[in-house]
């Protein structure tokens, strides 16, 4: 008879458009394959029970938490993670630019996460209003920003009104 | 953390997942979205030696129109009760609870059996369920039987469900079919409203107190049926026996809120972290009212 949990299952996973296999025991988590298997480290984990959505990831193109799915219970779908944002020539993804040139991270540890929930919403809410965005990003937790510069970020893609940026203390003091 | 060992089968049909509960049963744990369980092995709390997994039974996945109402495969994915129109006119109170469960990234995995099952006070489906007199469904290898929901929830994540039994699938009766005294013969339709109101710390939080209702109103404007649950005060959803009085009556804000007040004392309330028993009634009873008040109105307006 063989130990509990011992026996391997073999998985074939299409990660950001490339083919991938792994062998993988029932209680590996899919962040722990994407990680550590296939060397995508992009994909963090935060709270390792779901509250954070740090881990959060595109499971057949819906947001899924990594560490709430079983390596093996992907087999055979299509997983997107934060490394499939780029495009072709290493260039980022808007929002990946609007995040940078609005100040939306700090740290930088949610961000991986808060980005795949934003794709994953954008391509279903492609306008959506500030209370929307908040909404969306109900399920996923930064301790640095705020949350302020994200939601300008989201508006700035998704085309929506923004808030003109504060003005810096010398030129609001000649004004 | 990781969760303990565990073996993992993933059975391609529902008798086949029957079989695998009947060989395990209290060994085994069912998973179908995984957004309670896998928090819970994850932390060490739930040690199954056998999951099985549910996701590669297609036929779970099913949701269908069935005479004005709806039938939910226990697998149907919490995001499709916000998404799918179908919910929107069979079961609109659904729908309108659906965005307030956990989060768009739960959701999408999160399954509607699962969080029967799961059974947790503080959720929002076992409570819609209740107003909406589901039927559950269930089967084991011994065979199938049908549970109202009012029966299915007996106590802190404890449900009628035994060990080797798996929910399939959730019945809903269409708008009209709801019982309770039949309409006179010859008048117009009833009409029929929801009505949802709940207090959470933050958005997708576990509700510190819920209402939902369904109210049925005649031509004339007489409650013809009205089924109000409370639910996260106590141990499991509350079906209020004082809304079951306004059967019959034409019922207006008063009077609404003297049933909120009568169903707040009704209620267990617990004391925790996050709310007093004290502060639980005083928002149940306005909840109750709120939700009342929307499902009447929305009746009106039907």
């Amino acid at each position: 008879m063989t130990t509990r949990g011992a026996v391997a299952h073999d998985i074939a996973v299409t990660v950001n458009g490339v083919a991938r296999r792994a062998r993988v025991i029932p209680r590996m988590l899919l962040a722990d394959v994407l990680r550590e298997e296939w060397g995508l480290t992009g994909t963090h984990l935060g709270c390792e029970h779901g509250a954070c959505g740090a881990c959060t990831v595109l499971v057949d193109g819906e947001p899924a938490r990594a560490c709430l799915m079983f390596a093996v219970q992907a087999d055979g779908s299509r997983v997107e993670t934060v490394e499939g944002l780029v495009d072709g020539d290493g260039g980022l993804h808007p929002l990946q630019e609007a995040f940078r040139s609005r100040h939306a991270l700090q740290c930088g540890f949610c961000t991986p996460g808060i980005l795949m929930t934003l794709v994953a919403y954008l391509r279903v809410h492609p306008a959506p209003s500030e209370a929307e965005i908040r909404e969306a990003l109900s399920g996923n937790l930064c301790r640095c920003t705020g949350y302020q510069h994200i939601v300008q970020a989201v508006l700035e893609v998704a085309g929506g009104p923004l808030t003109p940026p504060s003005p810096r203390r010398g030129e609001g003091e000649r004004a | 953390m990781r969760p303990a060992p565990f073996d993992y089968v993933a059975p391609r049909t529902v008798d086949e997942a029957l079989d695998l509960l009947a060989r395990h049963g209290d060994e085994a744990k069912v998973l179908a979205g995984g957004q309670s369980l896998v928090p819970m092995m994850n932390m060490r709390l739930v040690r199954p030696a056998v999951v099985v997994d549910l996701n590669r039974v297609a036929t779970l996945g099913a949701l269908r129109e069935d005479a004005g109402g709806l039938r939910l495969g226990a697998l149907v994915r919490q995001h499709a009760l916000e998404r799918d129109g179908r919910v929107a006119r069979a079961a609109p109170l659904l729908a309108e609870a659906a965005p307030l469960i956990g989060h768009l990234g739960t959701r999408a995995r999160g399954t509607v059996g699962g969080s029967l099952v799961h059974a947790d006070p503080a959720a929002e489906l076992p409570a819609c369920m209740i107003a909406l007199d589901a039927v559950f469904h269930l089967q084991s290898a011994r065979g199938a039987r049908a549970c109202r929901a009012g029966d299915f929830f007996r106590g802190l994540l404890t449900t009628a469900l035994e060990p080797d039994e798996l929910l399939v699938e959730i019945e809903l009766p269409g708008p009209s079919a709801s019982p309770g005294p039949a309409a006179p013969p010859g008048s117009a339709a009833r009409r029929t409203g929801h009505g949802f109101a709940e207090v959470a710390r933050r958005h997708g939080d576990f509700a510190l107190v819920g209402a939902c209702a369904v109210v049925a109103l005649d031509a004339g404007g007489v409650c013809r049926q009205a089924r109000l649950v409370m639910f996260g005060a106590g141990d499991r959803p509350h079906l209020a026996r004082a809304a079951a009085a306004l059967v019959g009556e034409r019922p207006g804000a008063a009077r609404l809120a003297e049933v909120g007040r009568a169903e707040a004392g009704e209620i267990e309330a617990r004391d925790d972290l996050h709310a007093s028993a004290r502060y639980r009634r005083h928002v149940a009873a306005g909840l109750a009212a709120r939700a009342l008040g929307q499902a009447v109105a929305r009746a009106e307006a039907a």
